[in-house]
């Protein structure tokens, strides 16, 4: 699996997909295709090692949430993306997928509180339970303080 | 007189109880502060709750405030253990956004670093896990006040370097901040020498113990897929039969010059773990030995002498920048928007998920293995929760 053979593959696959030559082979996505994507991915690419998971804080023009996964057979590397709009903050979990999305879904829901549909048990994982706000969000301020204190 | 048969006991246990038991935070084989939630029934575990975040500091937050100069230094503060790993990464992002030039004496000088570390982190591992797992070991402390002795060299060639110990600051964007002192190329060729020998010693005085056999094999098996699902990587990853070594397989820096050998062992549990990170001592030796036989003379910095912090800037863009560390793939993920800081950095610490593998493979095990397993898993709390 080389990385034009990916990208054709993805091509007939996802029309709506933006491809960008890497390495690593960035593709970007409408959400709806965030799951079906995955699992193609994971299928027919043969990523299956899973890397991480995160989110980006743009502002006013809403989240990205950012995926990495390999073929570590091939030495295929993509970085897969989709926007939320302002005001959206749910996205399909990729837990059911694969298992090492669990912690990382959790710390982006800790984070930026993207709720991931279909995560089986969504609840903080670096801060307690109790905290407020979402600490990576451009708008959570880092030069003022957040009561109560701890 | 009773009778010479001993009365046999029933004790009224069918397996119908379960006990919920917090294993930490505050628990010496944890090696930090980490809490597991376990649920048992009788002395097989049947559940783990991994709860952590105690050392949560924000660093992404934080890094969005600092300048790519400032930064660095506080790097070191995640995986402090294996610090210079976790500097490389960061600077290595910055560096691929900027396509900064890096001159080939300061790429010699960060290879070396970076090997000497892998020696020292593997060499706290094998003392503090074969400390865990005790009085079985020859007086459990033996081993690990070996390692220790041995850990000390290396920390005192680092700090002839750098004048720090644990913490350096070493990296700057565009090179290294340091050149070798006279006569340090000497001292730390005897220093690969001792440890070379002492190496041997380790081996031979734990795979002769029965004890130290009996509790790593066979305990602890992570699957080739289980591997791959949840993203564990370094000798956690190359334990479990996978040959996936990012020095190997997306070389940087200048790994693609050097020799050496990426160990693999299929079986995937504690002892397949414990043989390749034996064979990575040596083979850090090795690279140690070709670094300093090979390294080119010129500047160990593209951008020397900058007068103030803010003068790196990077353009806009974005890069994720990894690095095979002591613990497995170390990444930076980095978004620049021009200005002297970033916009969003993301830790991809390889504690965190090879941390995250544990509640798939404890259950099923004896409380104790669970030290066993912990320590093969080799986890530093500052990269787990950043």
């Amino acid at each position: 699996m080389t990385s034009e053979h990916a990208t054709t593959l993805i091509g007939e696959r996802f029309g709506s997909a933006q491809v960008e030559n890497g390495p690593p082979l960035t593709v970007t996505l409408p959400v709806d295709a965030w799951l079906p994507f995955a699992q193609f991915a994971k299928d027919e690419l043969r990523c299956r090692y899973f890397s991480f998971l995160t989110a980006v804080d743009w502002k006013d023009q809403g989240l990205d949430v950012v995926l990495k996964i390999d073929n570590v057979d091939d030495n295929l590397s993509l970085i897969v993306k989709t926007r939320l709009e302002p005001g959206v903050s749910s996205c399909p979990s990729l837990t059911p997928l694969y298992r090492g999305a669990n912690w990382m879904e959790r710390e982006a829901y800790d984070m930026f509180g993207i709720v991931f549909e279909g995560h089986p048990d969504l609840r903080r994982i670096l801060l307690t339970d109790d905290w407020e706000g979402h600490p990576l969000l451009k708008s959570y301020a880092v030069d003022t303080p957040h009561p109560p204190y701890r | 007189m009773s009778s010479a048969t001993p009365t046999r006991v029933e004790l009224d246990y069918a397996g119908s109880e379960r006990l919920t038991m917090n294993m930490g935070p505050q628990h010496p084989s944890a090696h930090g502060v980490f809490r597991a939630v376990l649920t048992l029934e009788g002395e097989t575990v049947i559940d783990v709750d991994a709860v952590i975040g105690y050392l949560h500091r924000c660093h992404e937050k934080l890094a969005e405030t600092l300048t790519y100069a400032q930064y660095p230094s506080i790097a070191s503060k995640t995986d402090y253990v294996a610090a210079m790993t976790s500097e490389f990464a960061y600077v290595r992002a910055a560096e691929m956004i900027g396509k900064i030039e890096v001159p080939q004496r300061a790429e010699y000088l960060r290879v070396l670093v970076s090997e000497l570390q892998r020696v020292a982190s593997h060499l706290l591992w094998l003392g503090t896990w074969c400390m865990d797992m005790g009085g079985a070991l020859g007086g459990g402390a033996t081993i690990f006040l070996y390692t220790i002795r041995e850990r000390e060299l290396i920390l005192d060639l680092f700090e002839s370097l750098v004048g720090a110990r644990l913490l350096y600051g070493f990296f700057q964007v565009g090179g290294v901040r340091y050149d070798l002192p006279d006569g340090w190329a000497a001292s730390c060729l005897e220093t690969v020498d001792v440890l070379d020998g002492r190496i041997s010693e380790y081996e031979r005085m734990l795979e002769d113990n029965p004890f130290f056999m009996a509790r790593a094999e066979g305990v602890g098996v992570i699957s080739r897929e289980l591997a791959e699902d949840v993203g564990i990587s370094g000798p956690l990853l190359r334990g479990s039969g996978v040959a996936y070594d990012l020095r190997r397989a997306e070389p940087y820096s200048v790994y693609g010059d050097l020799d050496f050998v990426v160990p693999v062992e299929s079986s995937g549990d504690c002892l397949a773990r414990y043989r390749v990170r034996m064979v990575e001592f040596r083979e850090s030796l090795k690279i140690v030995r070709q670094v300093l036989d090979t390294l080119p003379a010129g500047p160990v910095s593209s951008r020397p002498g900058l007068k103030s912090v803010a003068q790196t800037r990077i353009p806009k863009g974005e890069a994720y920048a990894r690095i095979e560390g002591a613990r497995g793939e170390v990444g930076c993920y980095l978004i620049a928007d021009g200005s002297a800081k970033p916009y969003r950095m993301k830790w991809r610490g390889a504690s965190f998920s090879n941390l995250a593998v544990l509640p798939h493979i404890i259950p099923g095990h004896k409380v104790s293995d669970i030290v066993a397993i912990m320590g093969s898993v080799d986890p530093v709390f500052g990269e787990v929760d950043r």
